[in-house]
C-alpha cells in the first residue's frame, strides 16, 4: 500500500531535510524512513516563506491526487481540476497556519480539499473548531508527533491502512469517497446501522493504535 | 467570576459519528454539533486528528489523476495576481496560528455584569451563527420550551437549532428517522441515557428514541441537529410537531 512516491525524489531530500519542524525528542532511530512525509512537510514550511520551488513539488505530488478524489466523489472533471487548483492555491495562502508537529501534509491537504469540496457541492459549511481554542481546558498531552515522528507515522498509518479487514475498508472508502455517513452506508451495504459504527469503530482503533495512541 | 467548568465532557460522539465528521459526509447542522462538543473535549479532538490522518494516508493512496497541460502554470497565474502589490489577499501570510497565543476572552464584561446565572462561553463553532447567548430572540414553542432557528431545514432535510428549556420540562418522547445530536451549552438535561453538562452530546440514530428533561435548577440551553425530520410521539409530541419543526 506504499504510494507511488518515486517520481518525486528527482530532488533528494537528504536526512537533513527531515527533521525540519519537529520537535525530535527521543524519537526511535529511523529504520528505512519514508523520507515522503518529512519531505512534504519541510517543503510546506518552505512554501509559507514563500519558496515556489517547494510550491511546484507540493503542486505535482497533491494536486493530481486531490483531483482524483474529487473525481472519486463525483465531481466533472473540469470541476475537480478547478478544485485541485484551488486547492493547492489555498495551500499556498494558508502555509504559515500548517504546523508540522500537528499533522502530516497530506492530512493537511486532505482537510483543505474536503472543506472547499464541501463550499463547492453543497453550498454549506463545514464546522470547525480550530486549534487555538478549546474552552475550558488546557490540553496538556505532547502533540501526536513527538511521541512518533512524521516518517514513522505516516509509514505505520499505511501499514494500518492496508491491514484493515476488507469489510472495513469498505466503510472506510464510503465514508472518505462516497459522501456517506455511517446511516447512509448501512442503507447503501443493506447492513444494521450498528454493524456500519462498528465496523468503522474497529477500523479506528487499529488506526489509533498505529499511531502510538492506543492507551485511551 | 467565570464559571469554569472543571470536568470533561462525559458523553461523546462515536467513532461512527467522528469518521463522518472528519471525512466531511455529515450535513451542515450535524457538522455543527460535532464541532462544538470538539471545542470542549480534548479525547475526541485527538479521534478527529487521526480521522484526518486516515484521509491524508487516503489521499495520499489515490491513483493520481492526469492534470490539464497548463495546471501548475495556471496556478502560478493566479498566485502572481495574489501575491501582486495592492491586492489585499497577499496580507494572508501572517504569523502561523500555532505561534500566537489565543487570546479569546472567556467571558465577556456583559456577562461578568449579570449576577447569578453564569453566561456560558460561546464555542467559536457558534458564532458563525449567533453573536452570543444572551440576547437572542427566543420564540415560546410551548410552555417551558424556546428557541431560536440556528439553520433552516437543507435540502437534505437537516436541521440546528438551540431549545431552552425550563427547570423540569420534559421534551415530548421523540423518535427517529435518522441522526439526531444534542449538545448541552449551558445547565444540564437527562435522558434513559444519564445526565448531561456543558460539553456533553447525546447520539440518537435511527433505532432509538429518548426523552430529555432539564433537570438543573436553571435554564438548559442546547444545541439540537437533525439529519432528518424528528417523529414525535405521544400527544403532546404530536401537538408540538408543527411549531418545533425538528
Amino acid at each position: 500500500m506504499i504510494a507511488p512516491l518515486a517520481t518525486l525524489l528527482t530532488h533528494a531530500a537528504g536526512p537533513d531535510r527531515t527533521g525540519t519542524g519537529q520537535p525530535g525528542t527521543g524519537q526511535a532511530p529511523r529504520v528505512c524512513a519514508d523520507p515522503a512525509a518529512a519531505r512534504q512537510s519541510a517543503d510546506l514550511v518552505a512554501v509559507a516563506a514563500g519558496d515556489r520551488q517547494a510550491f511546484a513539488r507540493l503542486f505535482a505530488h497533491f494536486a493530481p491526487r486531490v483531483k482524483a478524489y474529487m473525481l472519486k466523489l463525483g465531481m466533472p472533471a473540469q470541476r475537480a481540476e478547478d478544485l485541485a487548483q484551488d486547492t493547492l492555491l489555498s495551500v499556498w495562502r494558508k502555509a504559515s497556519l500548517y504546523d508540522p508537529a500537528k499533522a502530516e501534509a497530506a492530512t493537511w491537504v486532505f482537510t483543505i480539499a474536503r472543506n472547499l469540496r464541501i463550499d463547492a457541492l453543497r453550498r454549506e459549511r463545514h464546522p470547525e473548531v480550530s486549534d487555538d481554542e478549546l474552552l475550558e481546558h488546557e490540553d496538556d498531552r505532547p502533540p501526536a508527533d513527538e511521541l512518533l515522528d512524521g516518517d514513522r507515522r505516516a509509514r505505520r498509518l499505511r501499514g494500518a491502512l492496508a491491514a484493515l479487514t476488507p469489510e472495513q475498508a469498505e466503510v472506510v472508502r464510503l465514508s472518505f469517497f462516497a459522501d456517506l455517513a455511517h446511516p447512509a452506508i448501512a442503507e447503501r451495504l443493506d447492513l444494521p446501522l450498528g454493524t456500519v459504527k462498528s465496523r468503522l469503530r474497529l477500523a479506528m482503533a487499529k488506526i489509533r493504535k498505529a499511531l502510538g495512541d492506543d492507551d485511551r | 467570576m467565570t464559571a469554569r467548568q472543571l470536568f470533561l465532557p462525559n458523553h461523546h460522539p462515536s467513532d461512527a459519528m467522528l469518521v463522518a465528521y472528519g471525512a466531511g459526509s455529515l450535513g451542515e447542522g450535524l457538522s455543527l454539533a460535532v464541532a462544538v462538543h470538539l471545542s470542549h473535549c480534548p479525547d475526541c479532538r485527538a479521534t478527529l486528528a487521526e480521522v484526518e490522518a486516515l484521509g491524508g494516508a487516503l489521499l495520499e493512496d489515490l491513483p493520481p489523476a492526469p492534470l490539464e497541460s497548463l495546471s501548475l502554470a495556471a496556478t502560478l497565474d493566479r498566485l502572481d495576481r495574489e501575491e501582486a502589490p495592492g491586492n489585499p489577499c497577499k496580507a494572508l501570510h501572517v504569523e502561523p496560528q500555532w505561534k500566537r497565543h489565543s487570546g479569546t476572552p472567556k467571558t465577556t464584561p456583559a456577562a461578568n455584569a449579570q449576577g447569578p446565572t453564569p453566561v456560558p462561553v460561546l464555542p467559536r463553532p457558534l458564532r458563525a451563527y449567533i453573536p452570543a447567548l444572551d440576547g437572542l430572540s427566543w420564540q415560546r414553542l410551548a410552555p417551558g420550551v424556546r428557541r431560536v432557528e440556528l439553520l433552516p431545514r437543507t435540502a437534505s432535510g437537516g436541521a440546528a437549532q438551540l431549545l431552552r428549556i425550563a427547570p423540569g420540562t420534559a421534551l415530548p418522547h421523540h423518535g427517529h428517522g435518522g441522526l439526531e445530536l444534542t449538545v448541552v451549552l449551558s445547565g444540564h438535561f437527562a435522558d434513559e441515557l444519564g445526565r448531561y453538562g456543558p460539553g456533553d452530546l447525546a447520539e440518537v440514530d435511527g433505532e432509538t428514541s429518548h426523552q430529555p428533561i432539564a433537570d438543573s435548577h436553571r435554564d438548559c440551553i442546547c444545541l439540537i441537529a437533525t439529519d432528518a425530520p424528528l417523529r414525535f410521539t405521544g400527544l403532546m409530541g404530536r401537538l408540538m410537531q408543527p411549531f418545533i419543526g425538528l
